[in-house]
């Protein structure tokens, strides 16, 4: 980050107060307001109720952290302006215009990736930025948006990373599965990551298995059975699952309920699995199901200052349960105050020029530093292998972050 | 594909479907006596799915038993709504019922929001994951509990209507308004029973319901439209009709989900609806009007 001297920034100041009279002049009012501002207001949009409610809330609690730790931090003042899009990409685009209505400075947003593309859309259109918490369809960054930044892998990247961690696994555990029933959700982040593996599966030779069947399910789906006796009748070794949250618990449930004992269930990158409420609702059901996700890194300095406020947040909460969400939606809102800080003002060009030349060493996320490139996308974010153990996500690959090692296959489950 | 699979598939296609009947069973009698389409029905099974978990969560209580309490509070409560909100609307016209009817729904669900708010709840009771064998063909308990308490109840309010005096009065009014009236009987009153025991069956089915699936305030709308589905392709008003629709419903939905694409199974009700009301627009077992 740029240290402002204290010339230049008398010099803006000077600069700025130009700028306010030729606005009052040509503008009117309200433009001055804007870019006088001290403080950014930021429209998190998160899907807190509907389907996909439980991560909506997960997510929601980095966002309601971050003023006091970013305060902190840069000495930068913010106020979240929170919208529910109700798990529902029209709801999403409706509260993205009504947040910047209300004066949002800078959109935040929104787990999912079809309901971040229509936010998308709207921060195009208001001229306003975004800057995207969750969400991995990689058109969302291909379509040449210029408001429209990703601190999160897209799905190629998901499945390259999560794919590469399975082969690690197999390795570490000296297990050689041959067949692997592909299941996954069909909504925008469920196609993009079956495309993704479609595309990059041919590449992994190191990988001992092929994929015997693949079965895309509705997100919404309220019973799987057809779903699980057609995977069980493909007498897979194991399940490559793409889900979501209710869906996961569905599954797991289904497959006690019809006897089916694979070797276990491995995400190459997905939610579900690792969430409280898969925990919370299966119980031991939920031990050793394995999800290859982007991670937070344990280590990190930053992490301990965010579970400290989550802790005081949150008394009864862990933040293992919500890592992803919160690490996620928190360096979010970091990347917007820091380029607020840097740009000084809430104008959105200004903004938005200041977010592409973020450079943040500092991170809660496993990888490289938060760097924007031409098309608004961070490279090199890490994964972990993340594995249920004794009720609680634990890492156990990459070895050098790992704090347990990997089980699998896993032990049948006994009623 | 193995024939095992076949037969599982198609199993859990008819205890699903079973328990979908019951569920329409309660639609399709409110609309065969009163005449009145309950557009918040899904609404209301949702609540006695949330009234199963509340009575589970504090007193444990399984929900085979919760079917008695949840069942008579809602016969109590459905009695109450015809007397006293839908009664009045009787002779007013379609439009006039259907916008009454949907704003009870709408009310229902927000009214779940703010009490339960948005999470999904569900019931953990022991045999949930157990299933019976025969060779590899598998009975989920759960479905096969569920059903059997869908046929027992139907068979009960098929006994009611047919073998009761009360019964035998409700089908009177439902055959000839006027008829009803010139020969005495109270046909607002029997109206309100009508409701109350459409209403104790859509609480039972509720009960049975969330056996099989966890429940959240926004679940209705789309039980509302699948009773409707399996009314119209069984035959509206037909009771006998809308247990076959609801086993219809379920099969079709299963095979399709096994030899097309599970993501594409719900397509196949609909098509299956199209395809009644082209060629039976009075429903599998309805009478042409």
């Amino acid at each position: 980050m740029k240290v402002q001297t204290g010339t230049s920034r008398v010099r803006r100041r000077v600069l700025k107060a130009a700028a306010a009279s030729a606005a009052l002049s040509t503008l009117g009012f309200p433009a001055i307001v804007r870019a006088q501002a001290t403080r950014l207001r930021v429209g998190v949009v998160l899907p807190r109720s509907g389907v996909q409610g439980f991560i909506g809330q997960s997510c929601q609690k980095g966002a309601d952290l971050a003023p006091g730790v970013i305060k902190e931090m840069l000495g930068v003042d913010i106020e979240i302006m929170s919208a529910d899009n109700e798990s529902n990409v029209d709801v999403s685009r409706t509260r993205g215009e009504r947040l910047v209505q209300e004066g949002a400075h800078v959109l935040v947003g929104a787990f999912d990736s079809g309901q971040t593309a229509a936010l998308a859309q709207v921060a195009e259109q208001r001229g306003v930025p975004l800057v995207i918490n969750i969400a991995a369809a990689p058109q969302i960054t291909e379509q040449g948006y210029k408001f429209v930044f990703r601190n999160f892998q897209t799905a190629p990247d998901i499945v390259r990373n999560g794919l590469a961690l399975i082969g690690d696994l197999f390795q570490a555990t000296n297990t050689v599965p041959r067949t692997a029933v592909f299941m996954h959700v069909n909504d925008t982040f469920g196609m993009a990551m079956a495309k993704g593996i479609a595309a990059v599966m041919p590449r992994q030779t190191q990988l001992p298995f092929k994929i015997v069947d693949t079965i895309q399910y509705d997100v919404a789906t309220k019973d799987l059975t057809v779903e699980v006796s057609k995977a069980k009748a493909s007498k897979a070794d194991f399940v490559l699952l793409v889900c979501r949250l209710n869906d996961a618990i569905l599954l797991r449930r289904e497959m006690v309920k019809q006897r089916w004992n694979p070797m276990g269930i491995v995400s190459p990158g997905s939610p579900g699995m690792y969430e409280e409420q898969y925990f919370k609702t299966l119980g031991k059901l939920s031990e050793y199901s394995i999800s290859n996700v982007p991670w937070y890194n344990p280590r990190a300095e930053l992490t301990k200052v965010v579970e400290k406020a989550f802790l005081k947040q949150n008394p009864k909460d862990k933040l293992v349960f919500n890592g992803l969400n919160v690490g996620f939606t928190f360096e979010a809102i970091l990347i917007a105050a820091d380029a607020f800080k840097r740009a000084r003002a809430t104008d959105p060009k200004a903004l938005t020029a200041a977010i592409r030349q973020t450079n943040i060493t500092s991170k809660m996320m496993l990888g490289a530093p938060i760097k924007f490139n031409e098309k608004g996308q961070v490279e090199g974010i890490g994964s972990a292998c993340v594995q249920n153990l004794n009720l609680v996500p634990t890492v156990v690959l990459p070895a050098v972050v790992a704090t347990a090692k990997p089980v699998f296959p896993w032990p049948h489950y006994q009623a | 594909m193995p024939i095992e699979l076949v037969v599982n598939v198609v199993i859990a296609g008819v205890l699903t479907g079973l328990v979908y009947g019951l569920m329409a069973l309660g639609l399709s009698v409110i609309f065969g006596v009163v005449r009145v389409v309950n557009f918040a029905h899904g609404e209301m099974m949702t609540i006695a799915m949330y009234a199963t978990v509340v009575l589970f969560a504090s007193l444990q209580l399984d929900p085979f038993l919760a079917v008695v309490p949840v069942g008579a509070a809602f016969f109590v409560f459905g009695y109450a709504l015809q007397a006293g909100l839908i009664n009045p609307f009787i002779t007013r016209p379609e439009h006039s019922q259907f916008m009454l009817l949907l704003a009870v729904a709408i009310v229902m669900v927000n009214g779940l929001l703010m009490v339960f708010g948005p999470d999904a709840r569900n019931v953990q009771v022991d045999y949930q994951l157990e299933s019976y064998a025969i060779g590899p063909i598998l009975f989920d308990k759960a479905r096969v509990y569920a059903s059997a308490t869908a046929v027992a109840a139907s068979a009960a309010l098929f006994a009611f209507f047919k073998f009761t005096r009360t019964g035998k009065a409700i089908r009177a009014c439902a055959d000839n308004y006027l008829g009803a009236k010139v020969v005495g009987l109270n046909v607002r009153r029997y109206y309100a029973l009508t409701f109350g025991l459409g209403s104790a069956c859509v609480a039972v089915a509720g009960c049975m319901m969330i056996l099989l699936v966890d429940v959240s305030p926004v679940l209705g709308p789309a039980y509302t439209l699948l009773a409707f589905v399996i009314v119209i392709v069984g035959g509206l008003g037909s009771m006998a009709g809308a247990l076959l629709g609801g086993v219809l419903i379920g099969v079709s939905e299963a095979l399709a989900g096994l030899f097309i694409q599970p993501s594409a199974k719900s397509m196949f009700s609909f098509a299956l609806l199209i395809l009644v009301l082209l060629l039976r627009p009075q429903g599998l077992l309805g009478r042409k009007p």
